[in-house]
């Protein structure tokens, strides 16, 4: 089965086609990092207007790419929830027009089961059931994932997202947007026991439940004091301490839920999954536990068609399609 | 008037009790620099409204919405560059849905407010000690 997928909730826009779930044909990203690098964020109107005017240039490349025409194509997936609301929307609509046009189904697929998806498409072998920790700009959650379509979340953030909480910590270190790749290689000249952040600590009865603000905020303390004494704070310290204290909260929680629910296989989502520190943790971890670890290549690991198309797939199979109402949401329960 | 906190716990507590007895289409435009504290007065006020669940930052996604006796929309201006970006945003579809509007990083869209805003201020006096100022509205519960 061919499937079309679209994604555009945030930075990228992309289209790809992915056979049965787990062979990617073309896989098509439009990025726009370099427009928003000049604003220090993303800029929604910015992002909703590129998308609209690469879409569907992307498709049509995707097309090339893989060799194939229109009438190939099987099935529609888009992404239609989590994301910036105009960008979701313009993928959610180029979506609807072509599954009309084409007169095949169309399949809505969530943001973050879709990053779950991408390790199908790094390991052909990986079938659920396995634990994923999806960690990206927007979200950070533990997921319980029993099934393609049947998954829970065992435990999130509280407030901020572990990539946020790099990205405004980046800002504040005035290392520009997008904060997490030039964070991850200053961090890599510096000593990890620099600065003693907090870790922060999750109030509650939900054990895995996490919490990034308070290490933000001590971000900010430490360059506020260097500044007021007149000192340069130790910037590849600060930051190698800041992926010591984020890594160690994710791969503690992942390895904890591992053990309680006896999962062997542990998988990572999501473009934060990309941070060095974060994988060298988790590896050890793993190897020192007997467990296995999935994490998909750095290229997958970021917003791509490709993961919709996967996840796409099992909805499909699942019998989760839409009509032509289908709307697009800011937010969503996984 | 001017409160102290000395926690982000005490924070949380000050906006339940600003969010107790706000009106529906109250905007409440929060004023203050990154880990002053906005969003978990924003949780606190999401709690004073009567409203459960974990309320997480809205910066990826701009606006995140809480249901509840009265709505909450959670604003978050951070990534936008200016008032012209509000219209993409839906900002007068959330006004004219009659919840409350908690707005951080007004300072990005000045041309959002109207002057029947409800105004906090967000001031770091020490690592745990904020100073927050409040302008307008019923008072505090």
């Amino acid at each position: 089965m061919l499937i079309l997928s679209v994604e555009s909730s945030c930075d990228e826009t992309a289209v790809a086609l992915v056979e049965d779930g787990r062979k990617v044909l073309a896989d098509e990203i439009f990025s726009q990092v370099a427009l928003h690098s000049l604003y220090g964020g993303v800029v929604p109107e910015i992002a909703a207007r590129s998308h609209l005017e690469v879409v569907t240039l992307l498709a049509d490349r995707a097309l090339e790419t893989a060799g194939r025409t229109r009438a190939d194509i099987d099935a529609v997936a888009c992404t239609y929830a989590p994301g910036l609301i105009g960008a979701v929307l313009v993928g959610v609509n180029f979506a609807k027009s072509a599954a009309l046009a084409l007169g095949v189904p169309l399949i809505p697929v969530h943001h973050i089961r879709g990053h779950i998806a991408a390790n199908y498409l790094a390991y052909p072998a990986l079938e659920p059931p396995f634990l994923c920790l999806a960690i990206s700009g927007g979200n950070t959650m533990l997921v319980d994932v029993r099934g393609y379509t049947d998954m829970s979340v065992l435990g999130r953030t509280r407030d901020d997202a572990a990539g946020e909480c790099f990205d405004k910590s980046a800002r504040i270190m005035g290392l520009g947007y997008p904060g997490g790749k030039p964070l991850d290689d200053l961090s890599r000249q510096g000593d990890d026991r620099t600065y003693d952040l907090p870790r922060p600590a999750v109030h509650g009865d939900n054990p895995y439940d996490m919490s990034f603000s308070g290490l933000k905020t001590a971000v900010v303390n430490i360059v506020h004091h260097a500044e007021q004494t007149g000192q340069a704070p130790d910037r590849p310290g600060l930051a190698a301490s800041l992926c010591r204290a984020v890594s160690e909260t994710l791969v503690g929680r992942t390895m904890d839920a591992a053990a309680a629910l006896g999962y062997e296989n542990i998988a990572v989502a999501g473009g934060v999954a990309a941070n060095s520190r974060i994988r060298a943790d988790f590896e050890a971890a793993c190897r020192r536990e007997g467990r296995t670890l999935f994490v998909p290549p750095l290229r997958l690991c970021g917003d791509n068609a490709a993961m919709i198309g996967a996840q796409g797939y099992y909805e499909y199979l699942a019998g989760h399609t839409a009509g032509s109402d289908l709307n697009a949401y800011a937010t969503m329960a996984l | 008037m001017i409160y102290t906190t000395h926690s982000e716990s005490e924070t949380e507590a000050l906006g339940a009790r600003f969010a107790a007895k706000l009106a529906p289409g109250t905007v409440a435009a929060l004023y203050g620099d990154l880990g002053c504290g906005k969003t978990a007065f924003v949780r606190g006020m999401a709690r004073g409204m009567g409203i459960a669940g974990p309320v997480t930052s809205p910066t990826f996604t701009i606006v995140n919405e809480y249901d509840g006796p009265r709505p909450l929309f959670h604003f978050d201006m951070y990534r936008l560059g200016g008032a012209d970006e509000l219209f993409d945003i839906g900002w007068e579809d959330y006004l004219a849905r009659g919840g409350v509007c908690a707005v951080e990083w007004s300072e990005n869209v000045p041309g959002a407010f109207t002057g029947d805003e409800v105004t906090v201020r967000f001031a770091k006096t020490g690592d745990n000690d904020r100073e927050i100022t409040i302008e307008g509205g019923p008072g505090l519960c």
